[in-house]
């Protein structure tokens, strides 16, 4: 690992290599079952929970269709607090403006709060090269940066590692960056913890300047909410002078009274607790209480090309629970990181492509990285229809379609190395509209079975590798039906009368 | 042209096919989930709060006012603790005690001046809070006047924190947050500070205080 998401294979190529780690994958299976019985166990308790869900999906949609008012809502709300607004159009402007603002203060370090928005614009490697060192003080963010790792989850970012591994980047790796681990440090989950906290809080008592996300934005106030477990997001949110905040634009809801829902939705998804232990609500600043500077950054960066989509914008209602990730018969076999980004599983495979358009090999890939099962629609606590934008995207890579790329409208082709896919739906349309030609070809298949490869050759190999080839019956159904019941299967003007 | 320009005109040309109403005809975001989970009389509700405190590993008492001091002082000495910071605004009566019988305990009063080094060597707080919520476990600490500036409940290792019940028990979120301002920093607390980062093993305390003990303060002769 580099640390870096860019230039991730494809789906495909990642997920064969991780699918082959055994101990990821027992970490993996071990991890995504105990979260899932655990969330059915506390979604179960509350009998209202359909109604919660769909006032969710409803809020957001709500936001997302006048989001323009919402956003400017709020800025005049956070403004009237103390706080300063900065927008950033795409994720290089947003590295400009934190790296300025940090710049502006004289510190060269910082402490962050765990923050998917931070992860996804590539914050940490923008001011390294600016200069400034960006410590993570969530204990999983800790354990992937002393690694040179990437997280593999939305919610526990280390799963992919065991305790063994976990201690010794520790005994590796804390002196390097501030106090080592302590002698003689063992694997056991509480002293792994106990090493955590005394490296990390001598960053917390000395840092001037904190970076976080937001889990949500309200209009009405301009307030913001940071849910967490540990406490280091209530150390960066409130020791340090200056408190930055980079937050994507669709983190907004309208009123004070909506985070009823959202507090009741978001704990029970995630981490499957009735409340996460921590909760940090602020608006703007407070005199004489946490920090005297507070800025949030509005990230853009392919959200608005995302909303542009009407049928792609539910992915902005996403409120990065990640229930969907341990439901997932595909992510528990190939890991996070085949997803290449922050935003792995079931939410990755539609976010990604539509936050950074079909550009690439991965792009492409990822709407194919799903069973279509629907497990992941059936769990997500704002109804986001998954497997929907997922078929719609794929229609996308195919066929090609408008798309918004930087706000502009524009029309994409369809993707290289499809054109074996859509000349064999082509011939299999063309051969559905001549049952002749049909009948006689699966008489010839079930005749000629035998001699049948187990992989398709030319371009139809890549498709055999990962599947079994359907078994060609002795028999044709057809040939079957006319044996057993005498008569044409199609009824007595079916296929006599259009094709022969 | 601004890059807030830039980003709001981006979303009106993505919703340019949406009608531009005022929002009065806008779909209705249909509130038809229960205010509160369960019918409960007062005294259930503090008995749910109890139980979902302890659920979480909070350590719960009950005391009532005449008891107060005694247990403060109690829990303060079975800790150890030498020195507790307290907001300006608590009542002096409830660390008379653990001030009385402990000569060797120092009471630090929340100050803006005090630094986080300063509060790091502290050993435990003691404060109010504004709400409880019952069906989640949860108190949440507004910086009133007895619960103070935000960090004296996350630095030191030990809070001790008084509910007066039934007055300030809630059933559920939805009732607890109309009586919040949201102009005021507010701290959620469900039990003390927790990871499960590591195989999903719960471990307590990694920056927050590791023991959350919670007083369930009952007027005069309803203790218990």
């Amino acid at each position: 690992m580099s640390g870096t998401y860019l230039g991730m294979p494809a789906f495909p190529r990642a997920a064969d290599v991780s699918t082959r780690d055994t101990r990821l994958r027992a970490n993996l299976t071990h991890a995504t079952h105990t979260i899932r019985d655990k969330r059915a166990a506390a979604v179960a308790e509350l009998d209202d929970w359909a109604q919660l869900r769909a006032a969710g999906a409803a809020v957001k949609d709500r936001v997302l269709r006048r989001l323009d008012h919402y956003l400017e809502q709020l800025e005049a709300a956070v403004t009237a607090a103390g706080g300063q607004v900065h927008w950033a159009a795409d994720a290089e402007e947003a590295n400009r403006i934190v790296t300025a603002l940090v710049r502006e203060t004289g510190e060269r370090e910082v402490v962050k709060v765990k923050s998917m928005a931070t992860q996804e614009i590539g914050l940490n490697q923008a001011l390294e090269d600016a200069g400034i060192r960006a410590y993570e003080t969530d204990l999983a963010e800790l354990i992937v940066q002393l690694g040179d790792d990437l997280p593999s989850h939305i919610l526990v970012p280390a799963i992919h590692r065991n305790r063994a591994e976990i201690r010794d980047i520790f005994r590796r790796e804390m002196g390097r960056w501030g106090r080592p681990a302590p002698e003689g440090l063992s694997d056991s989950p509480a002293e792994l913890a106990e090493a955590a906290r005394l490296h990390l809080r001598e960053k917390f008592l000395s840092a001037k300047v904190g970076i976080s996300g937001a889990n949500f934005m309200v209009a009405e106030t301009g307030t913001l909410v940071v849910v967490e477990s540990e406490g280091n997001g209530r150390m960066c949110l409130t020791l340090p002078e200056t408190l930055i905040s980079v937050v994507g634009i669709e983190k907004v809801v309208p009123t004070w009274q909506d985070l009823e829902i959202f507090l009741q939705l978001l704990p029970r998804s995630s981490t499957a607790e009735r409340m996460n232990p921590y909760t940090s609500t602020w608006t703007g600043t407070t005199d004489g209480d946490g920090p005297r500077n507070f800025h949030l950054v509005l990230l853009d960066n392919g959200r608005t090309d995302t909303l542009a989509d009407t049928v792609g914008r539910q992915a902005l209602r996403c409120i990065r629970c990640s229930a969907c990730l341990n439901v997932c018969p595909v992510y528990e076999r190939a890991g996070g990181h085949a997803y290449g980004s922050p935003y792995p599983g079931p939410i990755g495979a539609i976010l990604t492509p539509q936050l950074r358009g079909m550009q690439g090999p991965l792009e492409e890939s990822l709407p194919y990285a799903s069973s279509l099962c629907g497990a992941c629609y059936e769990v997500c606590p704002v109804a986001i229809d998954i497997p929907e934008v997922l078929v719609h995207l794929r229609e996308r890579v195919v066929e090609g379609g408008p798309v918004t790329r930087g706000g502009t409208r524009t029309v994409v082709k369809p993707a290289r190395g499809h054109a074996a896919e859509r000349a064999a739906m082509r011939a299999a349309a063309w051969t559905f509209d001549h049952p002749g030609v049909l009948r006689r070809g699966m008489r010839l298949a079930a005749r000629t079975r035998r001699l049948h490869p187990r992989r398709l050759p030319g371009p139809g190999r890549a498709w055999s590798r990962t599947r079994a080839l359907p078994a060609v019956p002795a028999e044709s159904f057809r040939d079957w039906w006319r044996r057993t019941r005498g008569e044409s299967p199609s009824g007595p003007t079916g296929e006599r009368g259009a094709g022969e | 042209m601004s890059s807030r320009d830039v980003v709001l005109g981006r979303v009106r040309r993505a919703l340019a096919a949406e009608p531009r109403d005022t929002g009065r005809n806008e779909p209705p975001v249909v509130r038809d989930y229960r205010r509160v989970h369960g019918s409960r009389t007062a005294a259930q509700t503090v008995e749910l709060l109890a139980e979902n405190l302890a659920d979480y590993r909070a350590v719960v008492h009950r005391s009532d006012p005449a008891g107060l001091p005694a247990l403060i002082a109690r829990l303060l000495a079975d800790r150890g603790a030498r020195s507790v910071v307290v907001p300006r605004g608590l009542p002096a009566s409830w660390l008379e005690a653990a001030l009385a019988a402990s000569s060797g305990l120092t009471r630090i009063e929340d100050r803006a001046a005090l630094t986080p080094a300063e509060l790091d060597a502290v050993d435990s707080v003691v404060t109010g809070c504004a709400v409880a919520i019952a069906e989640t476990g949860t108190l949440v600490l507004d910086a009133g006047p007895d619960q103070g500036r935000r960090r004296i409940t996350l630095v030191p290792d030990h809070h001790v924190c008084v509910v007066r019940v039934p007055d300030q028990v809630v059933g559920s979120v939805p009732q607890a947050l109309p009586r919040l301002a949201p102009d005021r920093p507010l701290t959620w607390i469900s039990g003390p500070s927790a990871t499960s980062d590591i195989e999903l093993d719960r471990v307590e305390g990694v920056h927050g205080p590791r023991t959350l003990e919670v007083i369930l303060l009952s007027a005069s002769g309803q203790s218990g």
